[in-house]
């Protein structure tokens, strides 16, 4: 074996301060809960309802979402077009402006005063303080994951393939659902994943839409204001293990999807 | 079937100007040239993958021009195979199937015969990940061919493939040929077209500089290009005259206005090209007294392996090549710089022309 030399030793000391950065806070917070603090909360019908409002709200947001984040993607894989590194930028913008200004911007657009918010209020549909208000702004911030993962996903899909089948009769649909889509089928799932997980945690721009109902990032802000350090913390254990059962789940569904 | 008219395109590094050319139904013809001829993109063309600059592209008297890739019904068989990396063998065969208004049994049904004439019916289960290039290459083939397309073009399908493989995907592409299939094949390689073509076209520099049978190709080169690309080492330009006096049949061909060759010919005075294969030439170290009439002194410029033998080159006022056996060119003693004389007789010099 190779001698380990003085600058690998420097690189791992300070990679291990970093992973540490990142273990510290959780293991400290989840080891300063007692069981017992743990299993009152998980039994408290407050943070239940908001844990189950926040995991349905953001796998809306993602699926809706991807009705029209997939075509999207594949557009922008597959075609040139005048404006297109307009509309790439446009589509990160989501992830580098401020959250709480991303959730005014949303308020507007979707408000009783606004032409989309008169539009929902004919079908009885009120989008602030409403679950479908939360997810819009989950949506909203979280959608850039979703695009670049599944453009990824088609840009590295061969052009060839699609080119020996449209080569052998197959009109476009169906190349795009039989050669494009199952190709690109693992970016999209890890896209929709880091979408859902991205929508799950969003606390700015929701709070801004819907204060109530109440999603567990703004319970979790409630508790912290109104009572203290001690009783946020097993309401944040208790989300984060949450979010941990799911991606693993999901996780092992896209990699079993590779084996199929 | 198919007829190209002026068709030009520039595309990245590549280039074709003015190609016309005409494929009639039930032939196999090759164009050859070497990469970067354009040979790829002259396919993706008539395939409809690439758009030409200029021209028009018929097929069967439809202009097929700008008409969408997957109305065209001419099958391309791709160099890399693109084979679908995530459906099996069978699925890949069968793709082009589900298209049409067929039954599942009638798509499982010609599956299997396409799976058995190209002799894979072990792998249909397999993953394409798991095959080798020449399997590869008959999956493709068989996906192609079951989309029943009125033309077959194929890219390269014999190259990086290694011998044994080769000679039988030959046979194979003979055998499609023989049911009738009208295929163009491109390829750098002349001794696949000589074992395929009816009809060759050289492509050269964007351009087809020679098209016409296989025989006419191959014994009738029209310029040193092609006769180099065809493996002919000595091919010359020159005009041939009457010699007065000359009265057996022989005559003289001029090459650089300053060689004199003597042939046999019946040719009345005129300009063409002469062609000696590298094997007629006798090297000897002094000049021999033989039958041979065409005798040249000259300086050994480069001596090299060839696939028949020691190729001589000699700088005799024209540059000879011949070939000699490795025991000959020992017992001769010839190394670079040294004087040497090149004979060949008359009835090995062939005079084409232009």
């Amino acid at each position: 074996m190779i001698k380990t030399g003085r600058f690998h030793l420097l690189l791992t000391f300070l990679g291990g301060l970093l992973l540490l950065f990142i273990i510290a806070p959780l293991l400290g917070m989840f080891l300063s809960t007692t069981p017992q603090e743990f299993f009152t909360t998980a039994q408290d019908k407050e943070v239940t309802l908001s844990i189950w409002l926040t995991l349905w709200t953001a796998m809306m947001a993602t699926l809706v979402s991807g009705i029209g984040a997939i075509p999207l993607a594949y557009l922008l894989a597959r075609r040139d077009f005048r404006l297109k590194r307009f509309v790439l930028g446009l589509i990160d913008l989501p992830i580098v402006i401020p959250h709480t200004a991303a959730g005014i911007a949303v308020l507007g657009f979707i408000s009783r005063n606004s032409v989309v918010g008169k539009a929902a209020s004919l079908i009885g549909l009120n989008f602030v303080g409403h679950p479908a208000g939360i997810a819009v702004a989950m949506a909203f911030v979280s959608l850039p994951y979703l695009l670049n993962a599944a453009r990824d996903g088609f840009s590295g899909v061969p052009l060839r393939l699609e080119q020996a089948a449209l080569n052998l009769g197959t009109p476009p649909g169906r190349v795009f659902f039989t050669i494009a889509l199952p190709l690109a089928w693992r970016n999209i799932v890890s896209g929709l994943i880091m979408m859902f997980a991205r929508g799950m945690s969003e606390f700015g721009a929701v709070i801004i839409i819907a204060y109530h109902p109440m999603i567990t990032p703004v319970l979790i802000y409630e508790r912290f204001g109104a009572f203290g350090l001690k009783y946020a913390r097993p309401v944040s254990v208790i989300f984060i293990l949450v979010s941990l059962v799911f991606f693993i789940i999901l996780r092992l569904l896209s990699k079993e999807k590779k084996n199929a | 079937m198919l007829e190209l008219h002026d068709i030009s395109k520039k595309f990245g590094d590549f280039s074709l100007d003015g190609i016309s050319l005409e494929v009639k139904h039930g032939e196999y013809y090759v164009v050859l040239g070497m990469s970067g001829a354009g040979k790829s993109l002259l396919l993706e063309m008539i395939a409809g993958l690439v758009t030409p600059d200029n021209g028009t592209i018929i097929i069967n008297g439809k202009d097929i021009t700008r008409e969408r890739i997957q109305n065209r019904r001419v099958g391309l068989v791709f160099q890399d195979h693109a084979i679908f990396p995530h459906l099996t063998v069978r699925e890949n065969i069968a793709y082009g199937l589900h298209n049409r208004k067929i039954t599942k049994e009638e798509i499982r049904r010609r599956t299997a015969t396409l799976a058995q004439q190209m002799n894979i019916a072990m792998l249909l289960q397999r993953r394409p990940s798991t095959l080798s290039g020449g399997e590869l290459q008959r999956v493709a083939l068989a996906r192609t061919l079951a989309s029943d397309p009125m033309l077959l073009l194929l890219d390269e399908p014999l190259a990086s493939l290694d011998v044994q493989i080769r000679s039988g995907l030959r046979r194979l592409l003979r055998q499609i040929h023989q049911n009738g299939q009208t295929i163009i094949h491109v390829t750098h390689d002349y001794e696949e077209a000589i074992s395929l073509a009816t009809r060759v076209a050289v492509l050269h520099e964007g351009k087809i500089v020679q098209s016409g049978t296989a025989d006419e190709v191959f014994h009738r080169p029209q310029s040193e290009f092609v006769a180099h690309f065809i493996g002919i080492r000595n091919f010359f330009p020159a005009a041939l005259t009457a010699v007065p006096g000359h009265t057996d049949g022989t005559a003289t061909a001029v090459v650089n206005d300053t060689v004199r060759v003597t042939l046999l010919s019946g040719h009345p005075p005129r300009m063409g090209n002469i062609m000696i294969r590298g094997e007629d030439i006798v090297i000897s170290r002094k000049k021999a007294v033989t039958s041979a009439v065409n005798n040249f002194e000259g300086t050994v410029t480069d001596i090299h392996p060839g696939i028949h033998g020691m190729e001589l080159h000699i700088d005799a006022g024209i540059h000879l090549v011949a070939v000699i056996t490795k025991q000959s060119l020992n017992d001769l003693e010839i190394k670079e710089g040294d004087t040497v004389w090149a004979s060949f007789k008359a009835s090995a010099v062939r005079f084409i022309e232009s």
